[in-house]
């Protein structure tokens, strides 16, 4: 049995005194590949801001371990230096911080090393041609300007540098053309080993002909109410959220 | 017993005794008629240099106070000294080696040497009111370019002075403007003939050092037709609990078809009122460009200007103000079309932090008569908590239909979720934080020279 390396259990958690979370459980272990799926406004974005430590949000109950300590106590940055990774749905922009100067910054933090700029950009050049990212990116400032597809592919790319235990994908396929997702299914794929775990949140199951997932949730109303295989996934897709939740006999919003 | 007593016992003592000075000797306290011929008499000035400074000094007593801006009820003038000299500081050292060492020491620590050796063409520094050390290359001499003390230069070039002393900012400007003008003191004078092209950048440190005392150094340039130079400079304070005053003066004379770049970092401690004018005058197809950086002084009120005055003639002005704890930076560009085809382009950015003010107060004016004149202006401010306060006060008086205008102002706090995106990769808070001001600050820090953009990085780190 492979090592469990995130444990939610009844995880309640409010944003502006608004409860998102009501009650959930999920458990990944190393090298699982873990699929979300469910409505808008299930609470999908706040499971991943919550498990990053976004500020705004307030867990009001439950647990959540990380290799066995309470991730909840720790600081974003220390669950960044810890391994967890979030790939963002709405990637921020911050003006006037060079993408390689920004990543050099990221990396050494996160692997607790002090690379120079000159071996950094030579690493960064390998892993941009990974993620598929133009080096003309390396100078531009972080997400500004950049489309939409583009933003995703820096998301990606970051995950290539950092290579975290857990990467959280937030609809890394949203917004994005056919051509882009296969580049994205081709990254993750390229990924996959042993000891490195996903939880992929997304819409589009499409996505899930290249990469085989181990487990699919389906989260409706802060829980998740139902998991399964691929399956679960194809279902989905031909009946579609609320047909499915109905001949399932499950409660819709 | 004289105003300026400091002068007799200097002139006694061996240059040896120099090497180890610690006892300053400072010029008395308050403003008088007699104080500022004892100034004018101790430089042994021309005629109508007193006499220009008497006048100065009837103005100062009749202009009121600023209307605008930070609070200045505060400042005593009666409590200031207005020259004073480190005894030691005997006129001029044209060599670094003939430097005191208690002054060496302290341009060492400013790296002011190194900066000289390596990059710079000429340096000049000046220690309280004499300039302490001031050389120019040997080539750019030999081909006509003056880099001098301004005491010196009046000395040297007296007409050349006249022709453009306080020409650029006339005395009855404004109070400081006329108080400038009775007790100016030391300063640089900038010479670039005609079509000579200075590539290398030229550079004084200014420094306060006694204590309460004003600093109202005088700096002149002049860049003849078709000449371009890069002049740096930077001001700082150490800190005492007493008040001080800066209240100095920058002329700039862009003459057609040339370009000057006037680059300054003040970091006066905080007891420094800051109140500088800083003026060019830019004639046909001349450019003038401004690069500040405002990070000291208790309070600031500063407004470069630039009054585009030949057909053509180009302004750009950038700067970077930090309001921290008990400051406010009072800052803005000025600019003045007052020809056809004239360009500007402002970009001001401002942090306010720990109970800092930031106001960006600006103008921007086209005369009737300025045809087709491009004018961009934008400031930004950022406010990096609950604490603290920006505001931008921009002045738009357009005069002329046929201009294209550009105009934007932002005023915004640190965003949360920039934070937390930062955070999310492995930097610490505060590391997130630095990240996101530097890169709010680095269109005008990519402006700044090197060793300057360095300084300002250490700064602003957080």
């Amino acid at each position: 049995m492979r090592k469990v390396l995130l444990a939610i259990k009844g995880l309640h958690a409010r944003v502006q005194n608004q409860e998102i979370l009501h009650g959930l459980d999920l458990e990944i272990r190393s090298g699982e590949f873990h699929v979300l799926m469910g409505p808008n406004g299930s609470g999908k974005s706040t499971l991943s801001s919550v498990l990053m430590g976004h500020t705004s949000y307030e867990v009001s109950a439950g647990a959540v371990q990380w290799e066995g300590k309470n991730l909840l106590k720790m600081k974003p940055e220390e669950r960044a230096r810890a391994g967890l990774f979030l790939s963002f749905q709405h990637p921020r922009e911050i003006p006037g911080v060079n993408l390689v100067s920004f990543l050099k910054s990221s990396y050494n933090a996160v692997k607790k090393l002090n690379m120079s700029l000159f071996h950094f950009k030579k690493l960064l050049t390998d892993k941009m041609s990974v993620a598929g990212m133009p080096l003309g990116f390396m100078n531009r400032y972080l997400n500004v300007g950049f489309s939409g597809g583009e933003k995703k592919k820096c998301e990606i790319l970051q995950m290539v540098l950092l290579e975290p235990k857990l990467a959280i994908l937030d609809e890394p396929d949203s917004g994005m053309d056919l051509d882009a997702v296969k580049d994205i299914c081709r990254v993750i794929k390229a990924l996959r080993n042993p000891k490195q775990s996903f939880l992929l949140i997304t819409h589009n199951p499409r996505i899930l002909d290249c990469v085989l997932p181990d487990y699919v949730h389906l989260m409706v109303e802060g829980k998740i109410v139902k998991s399964g295989g691929v399956e679960l996934a194809k279902r989905i897709e031909k009946e579609g959220y609320v047909n499915f939740m109905k001949a399932k006999g499950l409660k819709i919003l | 017993m004289p105003a300026l007593d400091y002068l007799k016992s200097s002139s006694q003592r061996s240059l040896k005794s120099v090497r180890s000075p610690k006892r300053f000797k400072r010029a008395k306290k308050g403003l008088s008629k007699e104080v500022v011929l004892a100034i004018s008499r101790s430089k042994k000035e021309p005629q109508w240099m007193t006499d220009f400074r008497l006048e100065c000094l009837d103005l100062f007593y009749k202009i009121p106070l600023p209307s605008f801006g930070p609070d200045l009820s505060a400042l005593d003038f009666d409590e200031l000294i207005y020259y004073a000299s480190p005894e030691e500081m005997k006129g001029y050292a044209t060599r670094w080696e003939d430097v005191p060492d208690s002054v060496k020491e302290t341009f060492e620590r400013l790296g002011i040497p190194q900066a000289e050796r390596e990059v710079l063409a000429g340096a000049g520094a000046q220690y309280d009111s004499l300039n302490a050390y001031h050389k120019l290359k040997e080539t750019w001499g030999k081909m006509g370019v003056i880099f001098e003390d301004m005491d010196q230069a009046l000395k040297h070039y007296p007409e050349l002075v006249k022709k453009y002393f306080m020409k650029g900012v006339p005395p009855r400007d404004h109070k400081f403007a006329a108080l400038h003008g009775a007790v100016w003191s030391g300063g640089t004078f900038l010479y670039v003939p005609k079509g000579v092209q200075i590539k290398d950048p030229l550079q004084a440190y200014f420094r306060m050092n006694t204590k309460a005392m004003g600093q109202f150094e005088h700096s002149v340039i002049v860049v003849e037709d078709g000449a371009s130079a890069h002049y740096i400079e930077g001001c700082s304070a150490p800190k005492y609990n007493a008040t001080s005053l800066h209240a100095g003066c920058v002329e700039i004379f862009v003459k057609p078809h040339a370009k000057m770049r006037y680059s300054s970092v003040e970091n006066w401690s905080l007891n420094t009122y800051n109140l500088n004018t800083k003026r060019a005058i830019v004639e046909e197809e001349g450019t003038m460009e401004w690069v500040s950086g405002n990070l000291g002084s208790g309070r600031t009120m500063l407004y470069p200007c630039s009054i585009l005055k030949g057909r053509g003639a180009r302004a750009d002005h950038w700067g970077v103000a930090i309001a921290g704890k008990d400051q406010v930076q009072d800052i803005g560009s000025k600019v003045i079309h007052a020809a056809p085809e004239t360009t500007s382009t402002v970009l001001s950015k401002s942090i306010s932090k720990q109970g800092g003010v930031a106001v960006y107060r600006g103008l921007l004016q086209v005369n009737k008569g300025a045809k087709n004149s491009k004018a961009s202006m934008r400031c930004d401010g950022l406010i990096l908590d609950n604490q603290s306060r920006g505001d931008t006060i921009p002045t738009l008086r357009v005069n002329e239909k046929n201009v294209s205008i550009a105009h934007e102002a932002t005023v915004g706090k640190i965003s949360e979720e920039q934070l937390f995106y930062l955070r999310s990769r492995g930097l610490s808070e505060e590391e997130a934080l630095a990240m996101i001001v530097n890169g709010f600050i680095e269109p005008v820090v990519r402006a700044l020279p090197l060793e300057y953009a360095v300084e300002m990085n250490r700064l602003i780190a957080l």
